[in-house]
């Protein structure tokens, strides 16, 4: 293995110390290079390869082997692949066991992701056209954005029983594309008004997907729930947070501790507490005799209030990252307070907040799997049901049930992340 | 909104519906009276509600008797509610305890790793990082206790003790520890005068370099100062330091130190995915070193080891602070995600009482200030550190 071992004695010059605290910056021309220039460069190199090398071999062998020759043998002998426990009840992993109560067709469903698809090819185009300047994204970064979340939805499509499910899923880039192309012909005054038309849409899907009935939110479950609470909380929680963290910049004496003690006292307790709050004592806060809301709904509120501490949190790390020239230059061209707010101060603040709030976005979608221990059936929630199910029950499913929601986390999660990390660059945040 | 407009010097003052010192005060005391007025409306509904479905409103609950069962602890169901939440608590400083240290070495070093030279280091610490960190924690502790701990643990009957120093059973996992018939006291008593002398040794050496100029080596002299005194402790305090290795007893795991299966993938799980996210901090922050440090460091012939220990990670140390003490709020907090898998720490002790026609409102102002407790007092260390060290370079 250590072919190209070398006398540790020889001195060794500059060029051949690892500059360490730099990103790994060798130049890899050839698989020669490769392997004399860092992986059995040295002996200790070479036990390193060696090591990790066996780690990485050892977990692809046992990922293949879990995913691809996956086989479970019955009491009665008869032989299944472990992915039936993903394969027949799919539905229910994507809208919970419920979901048929409510009669909502899935065509609505599916109309709600197109319009969330037109929206956001609206304001892709719109945010395209504004900046003029931008550069041209190279075909190597848009795969690389693409790449996870088609491949993801490739495998979960794998499991589906029809081609339907996969032609739809394909058809999402159609209003992208027509979003896209739409907000780059029409007339400059629309386009500035496509966060407004975006918000529309994005309220059209919400009523698409519950059928014009908001109550109908208590019957969700699996994906469904999990992605609706997680979205409307984020989407709920940003005028509050935004609102906060005014607060806690200004010069309000009497307005600022209660910012403060808002945003401290959510940060630290978890979000679990919270949740309980909604569930057992929220109830105790209505007025006698009103009507408390369903158990999902109350969740949505908990997960805003919750939220909005850390949306706050982030946007007034923007607001502190606006030089006081900007307040200062509109001080002197006359503008109200409320003016440079607006106009001046947020817009900057906000543009340099987008990453952390992708952050924080992933990180509520994440903590939604909370909603399972106050009894919901979210995307983890539904495993209980499904592995409790006949057909699979007492079999040692659980494996890749798991594996099955943690992978839908990681394809959304990843894909989010990898998403947002563009979104920097190409606004230049920290590069300014 | 900050700053006021330049003051006009006009004879009269402005009319007070366009005076902003007035608007400003007035405008902030309509808004404190309409938040007060929410408050209060919120807490006369909560007591009306309280009286209504014949709960109490006070804090009485708290002397009640707990009447349910925390696993290793015995009698708990006798206990005050009071008392239960105490035992709750020290289960819950056990989950921290544990998890700060444990996932900020992991953190570092995958951190460390993602930054290595070696492709196969380099793709080992990104692809743990990518899969940690993406996946929520409470799927991890699920796949932890469900999937690791009761589907493949052997029972107790198995007997699998491997080197005959553990005990791996789904009644627990047993490790090693100190003997516990050993005078306690009088060993804590030789590791504080152990410190206390390595600290003398140290300085006493510091002393030394200054004078003579001969390499110093503080933390040589003083860990082998602090293992002698130790070694002697040992002895007098009756092999305080040999290890107790777990034995099977029937159906119980006896001597050495017991964790519960809950226990040890809870901690597991939380430990793995915030050194995730330690690992990123890690690696942010000695990316944030000037990049002309590593080459002095190389300059001189520092080794790898002395470029970190001496030159890269001090400087590192201070950038990461803040970030670091987020997460270990964080780890804090998950550790509430216990009751998913009937780790009964203080949230689970909440679970229980709330059955027991406990005011649900009460119970959770005692369960947010608990958790408060820790988050406040992880701030202030976090905010004293980051003063020291900021104190000292600039």
């Amino acid at each position: 293995m250590t072919q190209t071992t070398e006398p540790v004695s020889r001195p060794t010059g500059p060029e051949d110390q690892p500059v360490a605290p730099d990103a790994p910056s060798l130049d890899i021309h050839s698989a020669r290079d490769l392997l004399r220039g860092n992986l059995f460069k040295d002996p200790k190199n070479s036990i390193l390869t060696l090591v990790f090398g066996t780690i990485l071999v050892y977990a692809v062998y046992k990922t293949f082997g879990f995913v691809f020759l996956n086989e479970k043998v019955a009491q009665d002998g008869t032989v299944r692949s472990g992915w039936e426990v993903v394969r027949q009840p799919l539905v229910t992993y994507m809208v919970g066991t419920r979901f048929s109560a409510t009669g909502i067709p899935f065509s609505y469903l599916w109309a709600g992701i197109y319009a969330v698809s037109l929206a956001l090819g609206l304001t892709a185009g719109a945010g395209a056209r504004k900046v003029r300047d931008a550069p041209a994204v190279p075909l190597r970064t848009t795969l690389g954005i693409l790449l996870p979340p088609v491949l993801g939805a490739a495998a979960i499509l794998s499991m589906t029983q029809t081609i339907t499910p996969t032609l739809l899923t394909i058809a999402i880039a159609v209003p992208f594309v027509i979003g896209r192309e739409l907000a780059t012909r029409l007339p400059m005054g629309v386009v500035q008004r496509t966060a407004l038309i975006s918000g529309a849409l994005v309220l059209l899907s919400f009523l698409l997907i519950t059928g014009f009935e908001p109550s109908n939110v208590n019957q969700f479950g699996g994906l469904l729930l999990t992605v609706t609470v997680a979205f409307t909380a984020i989407v709920l929680c940003f005028p509050i947070g935004v609102v906060l963290a005014l607060t806690r910049r200004s010069n309000f004496p009497l307005l600022r501790p209660i910012a403060v003690i808002y945003i401290e006292l959510i940060r630290g307790v978890p979000l679990i507490t919270l949740l309980f709050m909604g569930e057992f004592a929220i109830r105790f806060f209505f007025p006698p005799g009103a009507a408390v809301p369903g158990s999902i709904p109350r969740a949505i509120i908990m997960c805003t209030l919750f939220s909005a501490a850390y949306v706050a949190e982030i946007v007034r790390g923007g607001l502190q990252s606006v030089p006081t020239g900007q307040v200062e230059a509109g001080q002197a061209v006359g503008l109200s307070p409320l003016t440079i707010t607006r106009k001046i101060v947020l817009p900057q603040a906000l543009r340099t907040s987008i990453p952390a709030l992708v952050g924080q976005s992933i990180s509520l979608l994440k903590d939604t799997t909370l909603l399972v221990i106050i009894g919901l059936f979210d995307v983890l929630g539904v495993t209980r049901a499904i592995l409790a199910n006949t057909a699979f029950v007492n079999q040692n499913f659980t494996p890749e049930t798991y594996a099955f929601v943690g992978f839908l986390f990681w394809i959304i999660c990843f894909s989010m992340s990898r998403a947002s990390q563009r979104l920097e660059t190409r606004l230049g945040v920290g590069t300014r | 909104m900050s700053a006021q407009m330049p003051a006009l010097r006009s004879e009269e003052n402005p009319p007070l519906y366009r005076d902003v010192r007035f608007l400003r005060w007035a405008g902030q005391i309509a808004v404190l009276v309409v938040v007060i007025g929410a408050v209060y409306w919120l807490y006369g509904n909560v007591v009306t509600n309280l009286r209504s479905s014949g709960l109490p409103t006070g804090f009485d609950f708290l002397d009640r008797r707990f009447g349910a069962a925390i696993p290793g602890i015995e009698d708990s169901a006798n206990f005050s509610v009071t008392r239960a939440f105490g035992a709750g608590y020290l289960n819950t400083v056990r989950v921290i305890l544990v998890g700060i240290p444990a996932c900020t070495i992991l953190g570092i070093f995958i951190g460390i790793a993602r930054l290595s030279q070696n492709a196969a280091v380099r793709t080992f610490g990104m692809l743990y990082v990518e899969l940690f960190r993406n996946i929520p924690v409470l799927l991890w502790i699920f796949i932890g206790y469900f999937v690791l701990g009761l589907g493949n643990l052997p029972g107790i009957v198995d007997e699998v003790t491997p080197l005959n120093a553990f005990v791996v059973s789904n009644r627990g996992i047993g490790i090693p520890w100190f003997n516990p018939s050993s005078s306690v006291g009088t060993f804590v008593a030789f590791v504080g005068l152990a410190m206390v002398v390595a600290v003398l040794v140290s300085a006493y050496r510091g002393r030394v370099n200054a004078k003579t100029g001969e390499p110093a080596r503080g933390g040589l002299y003083a860990t082998i100062a602090f293992l002698a005194v130790l070694v002697i402790g040992h002895f007098a305090a009756g092999n305080a330091l040999s290890l107790d290795a777990p034995v099977i007893q029937g159906r119980l795991i006896a001597g050495g130190l017991t964790m519960d299966i809950p226990y040890a993938f809870l901690t597991a799980a939380l430990v793995l995915y915030t050194a995730s996210h330690v690992a990123e901090i890690v690696r942010g922050a000695i990316q944030s070193i000037h990049k002309g440090q590593g080459e002095a460091a190389n300059a001189i012939a520092l080794s790898t080891f002395q470029r970190y220990r001496f030159v890269i990670l001090p400087q590192a140390f201070r950038v990461m602070i803040p970030p670091l003490a987020n997460q270990y709020l964080n780890i804090t907090k998950n550790s509430s995600l216990a009751v998913a898998v009937s780790y009964v720490e203080i949230t689970a002790i909440f679970g229980r009482i709330v059955n027991n026609a406990t005011p649900a409102v009460q119970g959770l102002v005692v369960l947010m200030a608990l958790y408060l407790s820790f988050s406040l007092s992880i701030s202030a260390v976090a905010n004293f550190i980051n003063r020291r060290l900021a104190l000292e370079t600039r």
